[in-house]
């Protein structure tokens, strides 16, 4: 039991990685991770809204869409997570203002993120329990926050470098991710021997 | 039909409970932004450069809505014009914006400094700063390859001699090149001052003199001179209070390595 939860957890951040791998929330991957800082708040609200919004949509997909509306999970999923992070943040600015102020500027800019709609439909398609949906999308999340604290170190480091003319910007950007992307091939088939 | 019907009231049922919860959250637990604080985020130019202190122009114009801060006259890019709306929307008397200039503390030029090494690399400050601090011998020198007027929003700086000079004409006292220095040899001085000390070498005089002949000394002169008691040395550099200097450059006749320097800085922006 407690074997497969941590199988399901390091598959999401390191095999899975939803934006190494699987190319899940590549806006801000690559908008956001200008600076570290920057790049780990965001990383610290994407696993905030992946949490709530399986917490969310797991029990409505099973008590009210399945059996027979399962085809209505997308639209509803988007609905029902749009609402959320702006309720989230709603009560957030009113209760816990620090908390609010830090996430504050990623919030919104996820309400409809891919990764987030993305890590709650593969939590139905994989028919996980609720706490292995819990669990993958912690997974997840920490795997998005990896991906953007790691890429933010190479774009730091890329500020410094002698970029030519044509590559600047987003082409250069664009390679690094796929560089670090590549790297990230090397966890395949890891973790399933990890356990064993 | 009644396929259709579920479908559509399962997804018209979720929208209105979402809707109803967001609704009522907003009503009772929402917190209104204010509207002064609306207002003076409008007159205000949006450049977010921090000239005024705060975060940008929303910490700003929070700050003066909340009443923390009282000065209308702290952004420097918007000038007299954005003090004026900032005192109209708070009800306020307009006070003068103080224009800032920056100004390069070094005029270690290719002639003036000595070098430690032939430097190839990228053509950055940045990069150059990374290598023992830059290829010239003083470690406070301007390294000459144009950082600051690469991010200069007003293409207010060119690079000559190797030293980047600053147009006060031009600048508009953002301060976005002095943030930007790696050597942090750029500040910020009231547009109306006349005597700047254009160098930033700590080291000990003898020391400075053998691979600079521009640099401050710390020979006292100055200090001596001022008749207003405006000029300080203060670990082997001559550092200037403004708020008792009075221009007149007596500092400048007696400077030996003439690195105090007399002239106009007034801004473009100044009225």
């Amino acid at each position: 039991m407690l074997k497969e939860l941590i199988l399901i957890l390091m598959a999401g951040v390191l095999v899975n990685n939803y934006v190494l791998q699987q190319f899940l929330g590549i806006c801000p991957f690559l908008g956001v991770s200008k600076k570290v800082n920057q790049a780990t708040g965001m990383g610290v609200a994407v696993i905030f809204v992946m949490l709530c919004a399986t917490a969310v949509t797991w029990p409505i997909y099973h008590y009210i869409l399945s059996p027979n509306f399962t085809y209505l999970q997308t639209i509803v999923f988007i609905l029902v997570i749009a609402a959320l992070v702006q309720f989230v943040e709603i009560v957030l600015k009113k209760f816990i203002p620090a908390l609010h102020k830090s996430l504050g500027v990623y919030l919104p800019l996820i309400t409809t993120n891919c990764a987030v709609l993305g890590v709650t439909i593969n939590n139905i398609t994989a028919e996980y329990s609720f706490l292995q949906s819990m669990i993958s999308s912690l997974g997840v999340g920490l795997g998005f926050l990896l991906a953007m604290v790691l890429f933010a170190g190479v774009r730091s480091r890329m500020e410094g470098g002698d970029t030519p003319k044509a590559f600047k910007g987003i082409p250069i950007t664009l390679i690094a991710a796929s560089i670090v992307a590549l790297a990230f091939f090397g966890f395949a088939g890891v973790v399933e021997n990890l356990l064993t | 039909m009644i396929d259709i019907l579920i479908p559509v009231g399962i997804l018209f049922g979720t929208s209105l409970i979402c809707a109803v919860i967001l609704t009522v959250a907003n009503r009772f637990l929402g917190i209104k932004e204010d509207e002064t604080t609306v207002a003076i985020r409008e007159c205000l130019p949006n450049a977010n450069c921090g000239a005024c202190g705060y975060s940008g122009c929303d910490g700003y114009a929070k700050a003066l809505a909340e009443k923390t801060c009282e000065k209308t006259n702290l952004c420097v890019p918007g000038g007299d014009s954005t003090a004026k709306e900032i005192a109209t929307v708070l009800g306020v008397e307009a006070e003068d914006v103080v224009e800032k200039v920056a100004y390069v503390a070094c005029n270690g030029t290719c002639n003036a400094v000595q070098r430690k090494y032939d430097y190839q690399g990228q053509k950055t400050c940045y990069a150059a700063n990374v290598a023992y601090s830059g290829d010239k011998f003083c470690a406070f020198a301007c390294l000459g390859y144009g950082d600051c007027a690469a991010v200069c929003p007003q293409n207010a700086i060119v690079v000559k001699d190797n030293i980047a000079h600053i147009d006060p004409r031009k600048c508009i006292g953002c301060g976005i090149c002095a943030r930007t220095c790696p050597n942090s040899i750029i500040h910020l001085i009231n547009d109306t001052s006349r005597v700047v000390v254009e160098c930033s070498n700590h080291d000990k005089g003898a020391q400075t003199r053998k691979y600079c002949s521009n640099g401050c000394i710390g020979c006292m002169k100055c200090q001596k001179t001022c008749p207003s008691g405006a000029i300080k040395v203060t670990e082997n550099l001559a550092v200037i209070d403004y708020s008792l200097c009075t221009g007149c450059g007596e500092c400048e006749k007696v400077c030996p390595v003439h690195c105090i320097h007399e002239g106009n800085f007034i801004c473009g922006a100044h009225n």
